[in-house]
């Protein structure tokens, strides 16, 4: 909200300077977000007559404009051409410095000499308007020579841009902004100027109000003015609005939203000629009822809308023939809004429910200065006093208004203000520091809270303040009052301590040892994006029961990702583009499955007031890894798989060929990691599918390898690990080595004849493969397999039969799987 | 009379039909096409003979060959489908590899050196201070409901505060009931009813992770983003407690010269509630752009637990009290690197990511 300091100064005083003031307010919670000082580098620029205007030759964008500003005429050339011979304008001189730093210097133009300028208001920072010369007999009645700021009756200004909280509806006014100055500072706080009815005539026998729904409308006013004059606003008036960021328009639009930016009430002047039987109700919008708002928009009414809870409900404000005249608080129609014809106005000032206002504010895509005001809470008392202080605005530039007698006020239901208590040590407990009592009921008293009691107190809210809760709540709702206004940098610091240790869970630990290990085996680690198209994961599998988001900030951000493959190829893609593919790249995070198809979707509380069980994706932590190295492929994939296997001590997983394909990955390279036992998949290990590489990649083709694992198991298989802790110490004796090749049918693992190999003699202490041959000498669906075996004893050195028994041991086992020692 | 150039169509046709489904190779089909579909075909040269019928004639004839052109084509699109997958069968077969088999002893691989992603490093640091403060650290997920995002944090269903945050809405459940979350506070939902249930209180955690907020990307903010929490429930914690975590935070992480400051704020689920400002880390305080020559720049948000969050969770607020704060873990890191443009920690640009050890 920006503020004008003058305007402020109406309510409080205020000797600080700026740097002090801002430095208050932020300290209070107003946090100022910028200061502009305005009416600078206006202090050259005097009121100048127009006296005559004649072409220039060969030009006729600009014209020489003859002005006199008390010392005599002065030629100037002028491009603007909104003005007529006996206006005044304002005039910058030869050597004035205007706004910005900009300085008039005498200049040449078409061969004419120009001795200054004349300016727009926009050129003198005054508003916006820039249609042309700032033509003053529109807004004051000019004298010739005189100082601009005198003449339109201006001081230098500072305006603050202040950020009001969503709680603090009472500061969301220029008064309500002095109200916590005045109480931070210690000083009064002056009450506004106001007018009073006076007209004898009551208005209720001229004007009608009502409110059928009370939990819509808590109160309606409804004032009466007659002999009306629409005209522009006196300038100090337009002047306030301006700083303030508002156009002005005319004196009773105007007034009415002075009076909102100062006292913190919208109100809604209505052409009472427009109004059947100039009677006002309030009431709930009922189904097929429309609007067309002042935005020009129509608007289907009480049409239940997509937030949780969200009925329908619009509360409108209709006339004597039950039509209607505008959402309430919202937005008003056309017909009876003010025009120049406008003699006599129903003025209304109303509260309404906050949280109706914001359900249809929301559903309409509708906010205005005022919504934004009703929705957090306009205080339920101030309706008359803003009445009143609308027409003492008026009558500055509308003298003959009439103010007719006891305005209609309709009550419906109003919150009451909260009564909270303050118990002897609350303070202490919630803020560490025992607050002296006397401070805080001059604070609470500032705020214009009633205090009662001594010791313990009861506190009740002034009806302005909406955002204070009853009970405990309203008891924080106070006490940030108290340490609000006290100040947070007076409040002591203590660094507590407690029994309990800090410490990482087994999971996190195990991540950071994953993350790690990864890094050393040459990963980047990326953030590809969690949403990606249908497009994206077509590629994956077509179809398929798909996370989506209903508002995605664009279509091709619209679905969870199932896996991070697309992402990291994609960026894979991207960097060999730039000539840096040769690198690893991998990711540590979450892929989403629909709960439809999840093997566990997550149950979790939702609906309103958690009282729905909700069904919601499956989140599924995992590590995938593009291999694009030189080189890269399925062997290196496997050889960085078994390499973290290894580092995260886990030794039971087999990496199993299979032919289901497994989207994305290439259809006979890629292998399943399965863990031996139990048979839970642990992951897939391989390569990518060469589609995947052709859709994603503007490249040659190539092999990528591909490591992808399911984190939420392989960090239960870590921690089992690291529970077994058991460790064999080798035994003293020499070591046997003896090479074994086997020819062995295709369908047998080699992981598995190891593990046959291993079982079949006490003194087997290792078998490692460590060739693969496949050849035509080999029969038809047979290979190679050659084994490293280890044979040692702990308690001898062994002798050669003995290693010889073993050996046979082994074949004879190995040929249990059919495979035969190849000769 | 003459004989129609048509007589002889489905002869035709029966022959290109016979010549396409010869083609046993892709090559064969492709080498073929300009006679079968193509301009040399049999079907372009009576196209072209048709000219010399009259126009009557012409456009029944007209369209008898193009229902032939289409019966022909259709012929040909499958056979080179089918051709297709034959060959990407073939050499499928051909590229097999029994992963099993794999000698992994033989594989050469070259020595490269990894980077951790800087938000994952930077998460890691935070995290240690906090675990030598004696906080735990808790993990929670992405996809959260309207009641742990919303409602149990004091902010019930279209009030004006959510505007606050500008939510992905997912699509499940009753309309704008499942969320991706905005923040990491539904974490504190979850940890609070957990030891409820547990009966396990007090509590003193953080929570990092990944948030998201309908936002479009710009150098300064990115649609995801991470976030840490902090929470503490426990008897007899006071602002000052809050204010003493903080400050010991801000010494530990950004070093003994920056100290941090509490502002009035609003957030639904504190009261008091405040935003934490730290000393502008680039000038030390002396005042310089990035701080708008305040000296202090904005970290986060923090307050004490409001009392209808306790309640929601159940909570005993006269025999429990407790604080969080929070802030951005992306910021943190944009901060200490001096990292122009946030959208660098989503481009996986390579001379980007190397530059983190």
């Amino acid at each position: 909200m920006k503020i004008p300091l003058s305007w402020l100064r109406d309510y409080v005083d205020l000797d600080e300077t700026i740097e002090e003031l801002t430095s208050v307010l932020d300290d209070l919670g107003l946090v100022v977000e910028g200061v502009e000082v305005v009416g600078e580098g206006l202090e050259d620029v005097i009121v100048a007559r127009v006296d005559e205007i004649r072409a220039i030759e060969g030009a006729d964008r600009v014209r020489l404009v003859i002005v006199d500003a008390g010392a005599g005429p002065l030629e100037i050339v002028c491009g603007a051409m909104n003005f007529a011979v006996g206006n005044h304008v304002p005039l910058a001189p030869v050597g004035a410095v205007l706004p910005g730093g900009f300085e008039i210097a005498q200049r040449k133009m078409r061969g004419v000499t120009s001795n200054g300028m004349l300016c727009s208001a926009r050129e003198l920072r005054l508003s916006d308007d820039h249609e042309g010369l700032y033509v003053l007999d529109e807004v004051i009645e000019p004298v010739v020579g005189q100082p601009l700021l005198e003449a339109l009756g201006m001081t230098c200004d500072v305006v603050f841009d202040i950020s009001i909280e969503g709680n603090r509806p009472d500061a969301w006014s220029v008064r309500g902004v002095a109200r916590d100055l005045a109480t931070r500072l210690g000083r009064t706080l002056r009450d506004p100027v106001l007018a009073a009815p006076d007209d004898t005539a009551a208005s209720a026998t001229y004007a009608g109000a009502g409110i059928d729904d009370p939990d819509l409308c808590g109160r309606l006013t409804v004032s009466v003015l007659r002999d009306v004059v629409v005209r522009p606003s006196p300038a100090h008036l337009a002047r306030r609005l301006t700083m303030a960021g508002m156009r002005p328009i005319s004196n009773v639009v105007d007034a009415s939203n002075l009076v909102m930016l100062e006292l913190g009430q919208p109100t809604h002047p209505y052409d009472a000629a427009h109004v059947a039987q100039r009677t006002l109700r309030a009431r709930r919008a009922r189904v097929g009822e429309t609007l067309t708002t002042l935005d020009d928009v129509e608007r289907e009414l009480a049409q239940p809308g997509r937030g949780l809870g969200d009925t329908g409900e619009d509360c409108v404000i209709v006339d004597g023939d039950d039509r209607v005249l505008g959402l309430a608080g919202i937005m008003g129609g056309a017909a009876s809004e003010i025009s120049l014809r406008t003699t006599d106005v129903l003025l209304e000032a109303a509260f309404f429910d906050p949280m109706s206002i914001a359900r249809s504010s929301k559903r309409h895509g509708l906010r205005s200065e005022a919504s934004n005001r009703f929705e957090r809470g306009v205080d339920p008392a101030l309706a008359l006093v803003a009445v009143a202080r609308f027409v003492a605005l008026l009558r500055e530039s509308n003298p003959e208004v009439r103010w007719m007698a006891d305005p209609l006020d309709v009550s419906g239901n109003v919150p009451e203000p909260p009564t909270v208590s303050l118990r002897v040590g609350d303070l202490e407990r919630a803020l560490g520091v025992d607050v002296a009592g006397d401070e805080v009921r001059r604070i609470l008293e500032g705020l214009q809270f009633r205090v009662s009691g001594e010791g313990s107190w009861l506190i009740t809210a002034p009806s302005a303040r909406l955002d204070v809760r009853s009970g405990a709540a309203g008891r924080a709702d106070v006490i940030e009052e108290i340490a609000r206004l006290y100040g947070y940098s007076r409040l002591p610091r203590r660094t507590p301590t407690w029994p309990e240790p800090g410490a990482l869970s087994d999971r996190q630990r195990i991540r950071r040892r994953l993350r790690d290990t990864v890094v050393d085996l040459g990963v980047h680690e990326s953030w590809t994006p969690t949403l990606g198209s249908d497009a994206d994961f077509d590629v994956l599998s077509p179809g398929g029961a798909r996370v989506r988001v209903t508002n995605p900030l664009a279509s091709e951000e619209s679905v969870l990702r199932s896996s991070m493959l697309v992402g990291l190829v994609r960026a894979w893609g991207k960097n060999a583009e730039r000539g840096l593919g040769d690198v690893v790249l991998g990711e540590i995070g979450n892929v989403f499955i629909h709960p439809d198809v999840a093997a566990a979707p997550r149950h979790t509380r939702g609906g309103a007031g958690g009282a729905v069980s909700l069904a919601l994706p499956q989140e599924n932590e995992r590590l995938t890894m593009v291999l694009g190295r030189e080189g890269d492929d399925a062997h290196t994939a496997v050889a960085t798989w078994a390499a973290l296997a290894t580092r995260l001590g886990i030794h039971d997983v087999v990496v199993r060929s299979s032919d289901d394909v497994i989207a994305g990955l290439h259809p006979t390279r890629t292998a399943r990691l399965v863990e031996r036992g139990t048979n839970r998949l642990v992951g897939y290990v391989g390569e990518i599918d060469s589609r995947l590489f052709e859709v994603l990649t503007t490249g040659a083709p190539r092999r990528l390898g591909v490591l992808d694992v399911d984190l939420d198991v392989l960090f239960e298989m870590t921690l089992d690990a690291e529970l077994d802790q058991f460790v064999s110490v080798p035994g003293r004796y020499p070591v046997a080595i003896v090479d074994l090749a086997f020819v062995v049918p295709q369908a047998v693992h080699a992981v598995d004849l190891a593990e046959v190999l291993m079982a079949a003699a006490d003194v087997v202490e290792d078998v490692t493969l460590f060739d693969v041959y496949r050849g035509a000498s080999l029969p038809a669906r047979t290979r190679s397999l050659a084994y490293n075996v280890r044979f040692s004893s702990p308690e001898k050195t062994l002798s050669e039969s003995d290693v010889a028994t073993a050996r046979e041991a082994l074949i004879a086992a190995a040929s249990a799987l059919g495979a035969a020692l190849r000769s | 009379m003459t004989t129609s150039p048509l007589a002889e169509l489905s002869t035709h046709v029966t022959d290109l039909i016979a010549r396409i489904d010869r083609a046993a190779t892709l090559a064969d089909l492709h080498a073929d096409e300009p006679f079968i579909v193509g301009k040399r075909s049999i079907l372009s040269t009576l196209q072209k003979s048709l000219g010399a019928l009259a126009p009557e004639e012409r456009k029944s004839a007209g369209a008898q060959l193009q229902e032939a052109r289409r019966g022909v084509e259709e012929a040909y699109h499958v056979r080179r489908t089918f051709l297709e997958e034959a060959t990407r069968t073939q050499a499928l077969e051909a590229d097999r590899l029994d992963l099993g088999d794999v000698v992994v002893a033989k594989v050469s691989v070259p020595l490269a050196v990894g980077h951790p992603g800087i938000v994952a490093a930077t998460q890691r640091q935070l995290e240690d201070v906090f675990v030598a403060m004696g906080f735990t650290v808790s993990d929670g997920p992405e996809v959260e409901s309207d009641w742990y995002n919303f409602e149990a944090l004091n902010i019930p269903p279209a009030h004006p505060a959510r505007g606050m945050w500008d939510t992905f809405y997912v699509d499940l459940g009753e309309p704008e009931t499942v969320v991706l979350r905005t923040h990491t506070s539904p974490t504190q939902v979850h940890l609070m009813e957990k030891a409820v249930a547990a009966d396990s209180l007090p509590i003193h955690s953080v929570m990092p992770g990944r948030c998201y907020r309908r936002d479009t990307p710009d150098a300064r903010h990115l649609a995801a983003f991470h976030q840490i929490e902090g929470l503490v429930v426990d008897r007899g914690i006071s602002f000052a407690d809050l204010a003493g975590v903080i400050e010991t935070f801000t010494h530990s992480y950004f070093g003994p010269d920056i100290s941090s400051r509490l502002r009035p704020a609003f957030f639904p689920f504190t009261e008091p509630s405040a935003e934490f400002e730290i000393t502008c880390t680039i000038c030390r305080g002396e005042g310089c752009r990035t701080c708008s020559q305040t000296g202090w720049i904005e970290l986060g948000g923090c307050g004490m637990l409001d009392p209808a969050v306790l309640e929601a969770v159940g909570i005993d607020g006269d025999e429990w009290s407790g604080f969080a704060f929070g802030f951005g873990i992306d910021r943190c890191a944009q901060m200490r690197h001096q990292i122009a443009d946030m959208r660098a920690l989503i481009d996986n640009d390579v001379r980007f990511l190397r530059q983190f050890s």
